[in-house]
C-alpha cells in the first residue's frame, strides 16, 4: 500500500506525523519512506537514515549540432516554452525553461537538434532503522521538481509499504507526488487558514481520485471549524495531536513524537489500520 | 516605488500573520499574495473584489475521435504520459503542442485553457492583487509573474510607494517567479531544525538571484538554542536578522477573528513587528 501525506498549507505538521508513522510501521512490517518535498526536504531531520547512495537525476534538454543547423527557426517557433531563440549565427537555449517535452528534437526537419542532460537534483538512499529511506534534493535555481518527484517516486517496491511526505501546496508538485497512491493523509490545522488549504487540498483529490483522511495537529489552538468541514463532506478523522510544548519542543529538536512519546506509536499503527480497511473496501 | 517580499522556504513559519501586519503599518500599499496556489493573505484582509480576470494557461491538446485512425504515434511521443486509449488526460498535458504537430491526420487540436483567475480588490489598508489557480493546474511561476505585473501598475495608477507581497513556500518556480526585481526578501523562520535547513536553502536561491535578504525568526523563544544558531548562521553570511517574534497564541486568535496582530498595539509581539517593520523601512527607502 502506497500513503501519501500531504497539507494544503505548509508547516501544520506534515513530516511530523508522516515520520512517526513511518516508525510505528517499521516495527510491524517493511516499510519504505519517500521524501517527494524535493524543495525543501526535512524527512531526514526526524528519521536520520545513514545514506548509503546518492545518484543524480538529469532531464534532457536540446543542443545544437552546428554543423547542421540552418538556423530555419522551427524549433522556436513550436517551442510551448520560449526555450529556443534562433539567432542569426547562434540558438539560445534556455535550459531553465525546457519541459523535455522532446518536441524540437524530434521535428527539426535537418535533425540538428540532439539532447544533452541536464542535471536537476540528486537522490539520496539509505537506511533507518529496519527502514528503507530516498529523499529528493532539488537543486537550488532549478525551478521545476516534478521530474525529479517522478525519480524519487519510482522507488516504489510493491513488497513494502510505502509512506510519501509530499509538499505543500495544491499544484503540480503535490499532485505528481499523491497521483496514484492508495490513499492521502491530509495534515490540517484548526484554524481558517488551515481550512482554507485543507477545502483546496481536498478538491485537488477528489479530480485526480485519491482518497484522503484528515489529521487535525495542534488540535485545541482554534475553532471547530475543520471538524464541522469534515463531517459535512463526509472526510473521515484519522487522529487529533493536541497542542503540546513537548511535541512543539521534540519537532524543534527533529525527534518524531513516536521516539519520546511511545504512547503514540499504538495512536499511529491504528491509523495505518483505519486507512487499510477504508483501502480494502 | 519599492518591493518588499516575504518568503520563508519551509512553510507555515508566519509569513501571512506578518505580512497582514506589515499591510496595516505600511497603509497605504499594494497588497500582493504570491502563494497562488494556497492563497491565504486575504483571510485577514477581507478583500472587496472589484475586478476579476481569467487567467490562461498553455492550451491543452484534445483528439477527434472521427479523424484519428488509431496509429498511436500521439501516445508514443508524448513525453509526459498524458494519452492512452486515443484520449488525452487533461492533469498530465503540458501543453508542449508536440502531439498536435505531429499527428498525421491532424485528428489533434489545441483548446483554450483558463487555468486560474487574479483578482484587484479593495482592502482597508490599500490595493491587493491576488490570484486563485485553479484545481490541479500548474503555470503557478506564470500566474505569480501576472499578479506582480497588474501590482506594479496599481502602486503607479494609485502613486503608491511600497509594495508587500506574501510570497509562496519552497523554492521552486512560484518563488523563483516571485524574486525579479524586488528590493529586498525577508525570509521568515522558525528556530526547529526544519525551518534552519530550508532557510539555508532559500538564502541559498536568493544569492543564486543576487537578491538582498534579511532575516525575521519567528516563535524564536520556542527553542533559544536553535534561535542562536540562526543567528550565528546570518552573522556567517552577513544578513541581518531584523526582527525577533516572540510565540504568542494571539497571533492565532487574531487570524481566527481574520485581523492582522498588529491592531492589538498594547502585545509584545505587536511591538516587535512594529519594530522590525521600521527596521525595514529604513532599508529600504534609503
Amino acid at each position: 500500500m502506497i500513503i501519501s501525506v500531504a497539507s494544503g498549507k505548509g508547516g501544520t505538521g506534515k513530516t511530523t506525523v508522516s515520520t512517526s508513522l513511518a516508525l510505528a510501521l517499521d516495527r510491524i512490517r517493511p516499510v519504505l519512506f519517500l521524501d517527494c518535498d524535493v524543495e525543501e526536504p526535512n524527512a531526514h531531520i526526524f528519521l536520520k537514515p545513514a545514506i548509503a547512495t546518492t545518484e543524480k537525476v538529469h532531464r534532457p534538454i536540446p543542443m545544437i549540432d552546428y554543423d547542421k543547423c540552418t538556423y530555419c527557426q522551427n524549433c522556436s517557433d513550436i517551442c510551448a516554452f520560449n526555450v529556443l531563440a534562433v539567432l542569426e549565427k547562434t540558438v539560445l537555449i534556455f535550459g531553465e525553461l525546457c519541459h523535455s517535452c522532446g518536441s524540437c528534437w524530434y521535428q527539426c526537419p535537418e535533425k540538428a537538434i540532439t539532447q544533452t542532460d541536464k542535471e536537476i537534483g540528486l537522490i539520496e538512499s539509505g537506511k533507518s532503522q529496519n527502514m528503507d529511506f530516498s529523499n529528493g534534493k532539488l537543486n537550488i535555481g532549478e525551478a521545476m521538481s516534478p521530474p525529479l518527484i517522478k525519480a524519487v517516486k519510482a522507488k516504489i517496491s510493491p513488497k513494502k509499504t510505502t509512506i510519501i511526505d509530499a509538499p505543500p501546496g495544491t499544484s503540480c508538485p503535490v499532485i505528481t507526488s499523491v497521483k496514484d497512491t492508495d490513499f492521502c493523509i491530509l495534515v490540517t490545522e484548526p484554524t481558517p487558514f488551515g481550512l482554507n488549504d485543507l477545502k483546496l487540498s481536498v478538491e485537488m483529490l477528489r479530480e485526480i481520485g485519491v482518497p484522503c483522511g484528515v489529521i487535525v495537529n495542534r488540535a485545541d489552538i482554534g475553532n471547530d471549524d475543520v471538524l464541522r468541514y469534515c463531517t459535512r463532506e463526509n472526510i473521515p478523522l484519522l487522529m487529533q495531536i493536541p497542542f503540546d510544548r513537548k511535541i512543539a519542543s521534540l519537532y524543534a529538536k527533529g525527534t518524531p513524537i513516536v521516539v519520546e512519546m511511545p504512547e503514540y506509536i499504538e495512536k499511529f499503527q491504528n491509523v495505518y489500520f483505519e486507512i487499510e480497511r477504508m483501502v480494502q473496501s | 516605488m519599492k518591493e518588499l517580499l516575504i518568503i520563508s522556504g519551509k512553510g507555515g513559519t508566519g509569513k501571512t500573520s506578518i505580512a497582514g501586519s506589515f499591510a496595516a503599518l505600511a497603509a497605504p500599499v499594494v497588497l500582493v499574495d504570491c502563494d497562488v496556489d494556497a492563497a491565504n493573505l486575504h483571510l485577514l484582509l477581507n478583500p472587496e473584489i472589484k475586478e476579476e480576470h481569467e487567467f490562461f494557461g498553455l492550451p491543452k491538446a484534445t483528439i477527434d475521435k472521427d479523424k484519428c485512425t488509431g496509429c498511436n504515434l500521439c501516445q508514443e511521443l508524448c513525453h509526459f504520459d498524458a494519452i492512452s486509449e486515443g484520449m488525452v488526460n487533461p492533469f498530465l498535458c503540458e501543453g508542449c503542442a508536440f502531439c498536435f504537430y505531429i499527428c498525421p491526420e491532424q485528428a489533434i487540436s489545441l483548446r483554450d485553457n483558463v487555468c486560474g483567475h487574479w483578482f484587484i480588490s479593495n482592502t482597508r489598508y490599500g490595493p491587493m492583487v491576488h490570484a486563485k489557480l485553479g484545481i490541479a493546474e500548474d503555470n503557478s511561476g506564470k500566474l505569480v509573474a501576472e499578479v506582480r505585473k497588474n501590482a506594479r501598475e496599481a502602486a503607479k495608477e494609485k502613486n503608491l510607494e511600497i509594495i508587500i507581497t506574501d510570497g509562496p513556500p519552497g523554492i521552486g518556480c512560484p518563488v523563483i517567479s516571485s524574486l525579479s526585481g524586488i528590493d529586498l526578501a525577508l525570509i521568515v523562520t522558525e528556530p526547529t531544525l526544519s525551518g534552519i535547513h530550508d532557510l539555508k536553502r532559500v538564502v541559498g536561491l536568493c544569492k543564486h538571484f543576487g537578491v538582498k535578504t534579511a532575516v525575521c525568526i519567528n516563535k524564536y523563544d520556542l527553542d533559544e538554542k536553535n534561535t542562536r544558531t540562526i543567528e550565528e548562521y546570518c552573522a556567517e553570511e552577513d544578513i541581518q536578522v531584523v526582527g525577533k517574534i516572540s510565540f504568542d497564541p494571539s497571533v492565532t486568535k487574531a487570524m481566527l477573528n481574520g485581523r492582522p496582530v498588529i491592531e492589538l498595539a498594547q502585545l509584545n509581539v505587536s511591538q516587535q513587528i512594529n519594530a522590525m517593520y521600521n527596521l525595514i523601512y529604513r532599508q529600504i527607502s534609503t
